[in-house]
């Protein structure tokens, strides 16, 4: 069947455009709910349950009433930048996702349906180009509020998203180099012919992973709207509707990130250890169940954001400058060219691409992962300060056992 | 971009929305920049820290090089480069990562990925 082209093109985009959008939008309702119920959870206390069955309708309530709350507009801000800071989050936030292939491509009457609103021959780029954007929302609004929190909030949130941004394309330059390609679709068909490339490619999807929280401005790396510090950072003065648009921002971009991750580490829309899922004939069956498996995964990535998020404490601004300057972007960068070491091996040795190929890269990969958490982190990054204390312990335990 | 302008659209329109249906009732108090409840001391337009600056400029450096390094990626496998096929490419790779990390040292000596 050939791809859909002329008017049909134009009304199939149109009605992805819609179920994307609204998707998205309905996932990051649930989601504040599932945050505070999460947090609930996990504090052993109730979160919001009055609204509707198990607090249900509580994101629904709380959209009435950001709609129709005052808003504030600080005399002494910058009014058009004002304005314009929570349109600019918002909208990078929300487009960031029309290059992310969600199922199989779909038959219609009119021709196969590519999954992806628009599959965009430089996929990657658009995504590394489109997500930066966002950090103008966070400096604007920083800047334009006219007030100390929020000047220093988009501060350290223009300067935190820059620098984990570095470390994320480069992460990201380590699955290029496997997937030879840079669209969407060809990166998730290149795990289907081989493994998925979180296996081969753990160390790169360890520093996605990293610098993707930094990126979304998640526990532990909130610094931007620190509540103990900087009350709510660069969105202190919003109020109303505008300071819901920060919020669902903040969502949207959890749920792109979440998509990018598995679509770059985790197989796209493939589900695992059966090939019919991505054969041709495609089916109407195949696009549901390929939808399905796409985002479960996504859930189980957003899951993990509530979860890190209720569960490690928060980084200092100095720790995470150190952390994404002196120990992502090296090991990021070095990890590009052992894996380009290794390609060039597997090339010479004429290995074809394919399950073997991936096992061996995965084999490279489970060493160096070994290598750097357990070798080079030496319980300084990762154990930090309690694992110091207990440190100190045992050595007094041991002291007075040589003293008595 | 049907995609942007349908985005851009409704995050302008609910700006303009809910600016309409939202009441407005400016107080004195309410004016003011928040300040944990004391009354601002100055402005906020104050100078702030270089190292922002610092870092913004380490930024175009470093994300200048992932661009560099992405078509070369792409490209990897089939690339003939130095008249030995893909371990020129690797090779060729191997000098611009040198280079980079000579500078990357020498700012890390210099001090300038320091935060206190």
């Amino acid at each position: 069947m050939s791809p859909v082209t002329g008017s049909a093109f134009f009304w199939t985009s149109v009605v992805k455009i819609l179920i994307v959008f609204g998707g998205i939008l309905s996932l990051v309702a649930f989601w504040t709910w599932v945050e505070r119920r999460g947090a609930g959870w996990i504090q052993n206390r109730l979160g919001p349950n009055r609204v509707g069955p198990e607090g249900l309708l509580q994101p629904a309530a709380d959209g009435l009433k950001n709609f129709l709350k005052e808003e504030t507009l600080p005399p002494f801000a910058d009014r058009f930048v004002f304005l314009l800071a929570p349109v600019m989050a918002f909208v990078p936030a929300l487009i960031t996702f029309a290059v992310v292939p969600f199922a199989s491509p779909l038959p219609t009457p009119w021709g196969l349906v590519s999954p992806a609103i628009a599959d965009l021959p430089v996929g990657f780029l658009y995504i590394l180009a489109i997500s930066s954007l966002g950090v103008y929302g966070v400096v604007l609004a920083g800047w334009s509020s006219n007030n100390k929190y929020s000047l220093l909030g988009g501060l350290r949130g223009s300067a935190q998203l820059i620098s984990y941004e570095v470390s994320m394309g480069l992460s990201a330059v380590a699955v290029l180099v496997l997937a030879g390609n840079i669209t969407m679709n060809e990166i998730v068909a290149r795990q289907q012919h081989s493994v998925w490339f979180v296996l081969p490619l753990s160390v790169a999807f360890l520093t996605f992973l990293i610098a993707s929280f930094a990126e979304t401005n998640r526990l532990p790396f909130d610094l931007p709207e620190a509540e103990a510090e900087l009350i709510a950072g660069y969105h202190t003065e919003y109020s109303a509707m505008k300071f819901s648009m920060f919020y669902i921002a903040e969502y949207s971009n959890m749920v792109t990130a979440s998509a990018l991750m598995v679509t770059l580490f985790f197989g796209g829309w493939d589900i695992p250890f059966t090939a019919w899922d991505n054969t041709p004939p495609w089916t109407v069956l195949k696009f549901v169940a390929t939808f399905a498996a796409f985002w479960l995964k996504v859930v189980a990535f957003l899951f993990a954001y509530v979860w890190v998020r209720w569960t490690l404490p928060r980084f200092r601004f100095d720790q995470l400058m150190d952390l994404g300057w002196k120990v992502l972007l090296p090991v990021a960068l070095g990890y590009v060219m052992v894996i380009a070491v290794a390609v060039w091996g597997l090339g010479a040795a004429g290995v074809p691409f394919g399950l073997g190929y991936g096992l061996i890269l995965t084999a490279v990969s489970a060493v160096l992962l070994g290598l750097l958490l357990w070798g080079l982190d030496r319980n300084r990054v990762i154990g930090g300060s309690a694992a110091r204390q207990r440190a100190r312990w045992l050595a007094d335990a041991a002291r007075q056992r040589g003293a008595a | 971009m049907l995609l942007i302008g349908f985005v851009a659209l409704s995050a302008v329109l609910m700006v303009a929305l809910s600016h309409l249906f939202s009441s407005t009732r400016p107080t004195a108090a309410k004016s003011l920049p928040y300040e944990s409840g004391m009354t601002p001391l100055g402005t906020a337009r104050e100078r702030y820290d270089v190292k922002f600056y610092l870092v913004a400029v380490l930024f175009i450096v470093f994300d200048i090089e992932v661009v560099f390094m992405m078509p070369w990626a792409v490209a990897f496998r089939s690339l003939d480069l130095l008249g030995l096929g893909t371990l020129g490419a690797l090779i060729e790779m191997a000098v611009f990562v040198l280079i980079l990390v000579v500078g990357y040292v020498y700012v890390w000596k210099r001090g300038a990925l320091e935060w206190n």
